[in-house]
């Protein structure tokens, strides 16, 4: 078989350029919901601190929760909950691709898995925040 | 009255002649029902002999002529004239692959991995011929006959930028491949197929970017086999890990 392969050093090897997310808007989008898990780690660090803070008594926890109505903390957590979002919405989508499901034999379309998925994910996320602002009150 | 013409923007490359590919113009007749395969065969023998293709069947079903069409992988028995004109076409050989002269790129890379991914049926014990065929229900056909569209064009390398970074990834088509056997109710390969797809350069380094199945022309979408690979993979090992006797 080797012998029909052609002559490696006349090839000509193509470089793949930094800039290759830059290409098209879904490699772009790609790199996106790669960059989201850094903003989703970062949260989840916030978060466990101000946990941890609880175990120094409440002065402790107030003053660090004050901290956060910084603008600068303010932003991060805007950007880092729209990553979420997007995050979320890619992860539906891919389920719909990796779990079809079948209903009386035939597979749904992915779009309608994932158009219900994300409406569960809506009403779901809704009785959450009504219980949260029922118990708060 | 002037013939409507459109311009080609060809990739060249000689070896020996060129350090590198260089772009080279044609102008060529526009016509409606032409795709870029048919400007390409008239520049050959209208215009310029030495310009070198791959293309067969001009019909979508050989996987030849796959090159890239204004950046983007596409079948250019499938691209036509029309949905370019009257701008410019530029014409690449397919990226991610190594380049043989001009159009022409070489697939030896693609052509190992299919052949690792043993993309054909295997069984334990063969039943003898004059006990029939092996059976096979409509449902256990429709399982995996999407997979079985392939034709082996390599769009999915050209479209997706783990290959391109990672030559060492198997790949959406050899995968998609695998997988097509690995569910086939008549296969019983799928242990010797997972060190293959299983391995790090397998299924696992895919980061599902999706461009693979965006490009096929044939509707595989190989993305979709690589992650339901995965999601095997990860099932059976974790049942080798969990249930006694390793789930058998």
């Amino acid at each position: 078989m080797n012998g029909t392969r052609p002559d490696k050093s006349k090839l000509y090897y193509p470089k793949m350029p930094s800039t290759w997310w830059l290409k098209t808007p879904a490699y772009f989008l790609f790199m996106l919901r790669e960059l989201s898990s850094v903003f989703i780690a970062l949260f989840l660090i916030v978060y466990l601190t101000r946990i941890y803070q609880l175990t120094h008594g409440p002065q402790a926890y107030a003053a660090s929760f004050e901290s956060l109505r910084s603008p600068g903390w303010i932003i991060f957590h805007a950007l880092a909950f729209l990553f979420a979002v997007f995050h979320s919405v890619t992860w539906f989508q891919s389920t719909a691709v990796v779990m079809p499901v079948r209903v009386g034999g035939k597979v749904l379309p992915p779009r309608t898995v994932t158009a219900v998925n994300i409406g569960a994910w809506i009403v779901i996320s809704l009785i959450v925040l009504i219980l949260f602002v029922t118990l708060r009150g | 009255m002037n013939e409507p013409t459109v311009t080609l923007k060809v990739s060249r490359y000689q070896p020996g002649q060129d350090g590198g590919p260089r772009m080279q113009s044609y102008t060529v007749p526009y016509r409606q029902d032409w795709v870029v395969l048919d400007a390409l065969n008239y520049i050959k023998d209208q215009v310029d002999g030495t310009l070198s293709y791959r293309w067969s069947c001009r019909m979508g079903v050989c996987g030849s002529c796959g090159m890239m069409v204004n950046g983007v992988p596409k079948l250019t028995c499938a691209a036509f004239l029309r949905e370019y004109y009257p701008k410019e076409i530029r014409v690449e050989p397919l990226v991610n692959f190594p380049v043989i002269r001009d159009l022409v790129i070489d697939m030896s890379d693609f052509l190992d991995k299919l052949k690792s991914v043993r993309p054909w049926i295997i069984r334990k014990t063969e039943k003898p011929v004059s006990e029939g065929e092996y059976l096979q229900t409509p449902e256990e056909l429709e399982a995996y006959k999407q997979f079985t569209q392939c034709i082996n064009c390599m769009l999915c390398y050209a479209a997706c930028p783990v290959y391109g970074l990672e030559p060492e990834f198997l790949g959406p088509a050899a995968i998609a491949l695998g997988y097509r056997y690995n569910i086939d109710s008549r296969d019983q390969g799928r242990d010797v197929r997972e060190p293959v797809l299983g391995a790090h350069e397998g299924i696992w380094q895919c980061t599902f970017v999706g461009e693979c199945s965006e490009v096929c022309p044939k509707d595989v979408d190989p993305a979709a086999a690589i992650q339901r690979s995965k999601l095997d993979s990860a099932k059976g090992w974790f049942k080798s890990v969990l249930l006694p006797w390793g789930g058998r």
